[in-house]
């Protein structure tokens, strides 16, 4: 689960990480009174959106003064900002943050982020903040410093010196540096956040260490035990059809084809998209029944993926373990009498009661095109879509 | 032979009374499994189709011998239930429940640090030896003896890959589901491992996904140290970038762990790759032909 800029920063600034003083503002309106509020003199207006490359995409702007705060916020509030992370359609900025203006000496970069193949966290840092880390990756990887967090003692202050020395951060604010270091490692920690990134992390012109920008992500298999956390979900930020299907318990993710899926088990719903592409289709889709599905289940998957209106033809495959292929074979037919579905319908069941299930598709009197294996359904599905 | 479980493993099921754990310790009890106590606190004393119920671990397998655990456990609490049948001394936990946290998971590897216990999962379909021993929620009808060891994020892709091999007349050793979670116990390589000493299994179908670098790791330890035949394929080659595609473990996260990557890991090692997924078992009879 992502959350904006501001409301990381709100996060941030209760483990004492030093942020600008800002307030967020949903009108131009709003955006003149916050920056009268931090004293009338340069601020910035940035907008607010789940995504990064807002500055590239004129997404975040200078302001003189607040009459020229609430005109910038007038420029950004309500466009459609397109960056490199958000895809060609790009997304509707709803709101700004309006913060003071800061004399910046050094931009740094720190984040908290999973090491997979430690299966720890680790902290990572680099002299080049302000820029895509994984462009200095590629170019200067020499230049992104680690340390690996024990999860049972926490980021030491050890750690956070070694770091902060190969940083070259003076003597009188290694101090403040180890401070940020162990408040934002407290922050990914406490909740249990996937990724937590500061960047740029500031040393300003007076000495202060701050978090100019800030980005959080949680692990949504975490989400029950953090009630205040959820209540920050913005649903504007998020594919609508993606959000109906969580609902539901179904994993959903929209792609650009015209062949939509419905599969259970991940890795199977994942395998299929890809023959689908290597038989000559597009998916449209991602989606996973998981393990249970009932009659309901596969109805409400059946109007998710007909709500696309890309939609030309429907590949369900299903390798019925738990799931039983005749309760699925019913759940079908009744949704598909319910939804009168009108593209092309391939079949592929495979598993637990699989001859049951092919008798009630072939009894049903439904135009349901059965195949045996993956291959004859990709097959199927992407010669049916043609003929359309 | 085969590798972690075979005949005489005696399997204990946490989380027993709950509708899951009911279902898969019968069916796994009726496919030949030694399903020997399960343990939900305070539910002792009771029985679940004749088997003991206890209130905790030590005292499960105190009683009955248990050497390996299967945990139902509902997410929150599944962390709790890895830790106390690794603190009873249970060689071999297997944790199916989908959806523990990260930082959980991050916990329960620092606590097996330098105890006896190994992991399989979270998030996975578990372990079987067909003919043999089944732990876990695979369909066993699809499984068949044989020589083919099978290692595998995924659930039914795994299953989809055991039936083409089924159909083939290649029967399995043993099939090993390591998860779709980005921290978990058994890795690839440390399957790869079992399966490279054992003599039962010649040849072995490792099925990947995107996400993370386990691929990329077991290629290296297999162009060095494997003897055995390995057929691989990796699902995702059109999964987007920065989703999470069903499993918490499979996102390509910052332009690195894509499909792509993993298969020309993989092709470097050696390994005969599917394109497809539905010509797993074939080119894995391809394989055993050529060696």
């Amino acid at each position: 689960m992502n959350i904006h800029e501001y409301q990381a920063k709100e996060i941030l600034k209760r483990y004492g990480v030093s942020v600008p003083q800002g307030q967020v503002a949903a009108t131009p309106e709003e955006a003149k009174a916050a920056a009268i509020k931090l004293g009338g003199g340069i601020c910035v207006v940035k907008a607010q959106i789940h995504a990064g490359g807002r500055g590239k995409a004129g997404g975040v702007k200078l302001a003189r003064n607040p009459e020229d705060a609430e005109q910038k916020a007038r420029e950004i509030i309500g466009k459609n900002l397109v960056t490199h992370q958000t895809g060609p359609e790009g997304r509707q900025v709803r709101r700004v943050l309006v913060e003071q203006g800061l004399s910046i000496d050094r931009e740094l970069y720190l984040a908290m982020v999973l090491d997979r193949a430690q299966s720890r966290v680790s902290v990572i840092c680099s002299s080049e903040g302000g820029v895509e880390i994984e462009e200095v990756a590629e170019k200067n990887p020499e230049k992104i410093l680690k340390e690996s967090i024990d999860p049972v003692i926490g980021l030491a202050g050890f750690q956070c010196r070694r770091l902060a020395y190969a940083l070259g951060i003076p003597n009188e604010l290694v101090g403040k540096m180890a401070g940020v270091m162990q408040a934002l490692y407290r922050a990914f920690d406490e909740s249990d956040c996937s990724i937590a990134e500061i960047n740029p992390l500031i040393i300003t012109n007076e000495g202060q260490v701050m978090a100019l920008d800030a980005k959080m992500n949680f692990d949504s298999n975490a989400l029950f035990r953090h009630k205040d956390i959820v209540a920050l979900r913005d649903l504007n930020e998020e594919d609508p059809r993606e959000i109906e299907a969580s609902e539901y318990e179904l994993s959903y993710i929209s792609l650009d084809g015209d062949i939509a899926c419905m599969v259970n088990g991940a890795g199977l719903a994942m395998a299929t998209m890809d023959i689908i592409k290597l038989y000559g289709g597009e998916p449209a889709n991602f989606l996973d029944v998981g393990g249970g599905a009932s009659k309901e289940k596969v109805a409400q998957a059946f109007k998710i993926l007909l709500a696309d209106p890309r939609v030309r033809g429907v590949l369900i495959n299903i390798f019925g373990g738990i799931m039983r292929c005749d309760v699925l074979a019913q759940g079908i037919v009744d949704a598909a009498r319910e939804l009168s579905i009108q593209v092309p319908l391939v079949v592929r069941m495979e598993g637990t009661n699989v001859d049951q299930g092919k008798k009630i598709l072939a009894d049903s009197g439904l135009a349901v095109i059965p195949a045996a294996t993956m291959a004859e359904a990709a097959e199927k599905i992407v010669a049916a879509v043609k003929a359309k | 032979m085969a590798i972690l479980v075979d005949k005489e493993t005696r399997v204990l099921t946490q989380g027993i009374t709950g509708a899951t754990g009911q279902f898969h310790t019968k069916a796994c009890k009726e496919y030949g499994t030694q399903m020997v106590a399960g343990v939900t606190p305070g539910k002792g004393g009771n029985r679940y189709e004749e088997i003991p119920i206890f209130d905790t671990v030590v005292r499960a397998v105190t009683e009955t011998g248990a050497n390996a655990s299967v945990i139902y456990v509902p997410p929150p609490f599944a962390a709790d239930a890895i830790m106390e049948a690794a603190d009873a001394g249970i060689p071999l936990i297997i944790c199916i429940t989908e959806g523990v946290p990260v930082r959980d998971m991050v916990r329960v590897k620092r606590y097996l640090d330098g105890k006896g216990s190994q992991l399989l999962g979270p998030n996975c379909p578990g372990v079987i030896t067909p003919g043999e021993c089944k732990i876990g929620i695979m369909p066993g009808h699809i499984h068949r003896q044989g020589t083919v060891g099978v290692v595998s994020r995924s659930g039914t892709l795994t299953y989809e890959a055991v039936d083409q091999l089924t159909r083939l007349g290649l029967g399995q050793s043993s099939c090993v589901g390591i998860g779709g979670d980005p921290v978990h116990g058994f890795e690839f390589v440390d399957v790869l491992e079992l399966f490279n000493r054992d003599p039962g299994t010649e040849a072995v179908v490792m099925i990947g996904e995107i996400g993370g670098t386990a691929e990329e790791e077991a290629a290296v330890w297999i162009s060095t140290n494997m003897k055995k035949p390995v057929v691989g394929f990796i699902a995702g080659q059109t999964a987007p970038p920065g989703k999470r595609m069903g499993h918490a473990g499979a996102i390509i996260s910052g332009g690195k762990g894509t499909a792509h990557e993993k298969i020309e890991a993989l092709k470097r090692a050696g390994i005969r790759m599917s394109a497809s997924p539905a010509t797993i078992g074939r080119t894995m009879q391809e394989a055993l032909a050529k060696s």
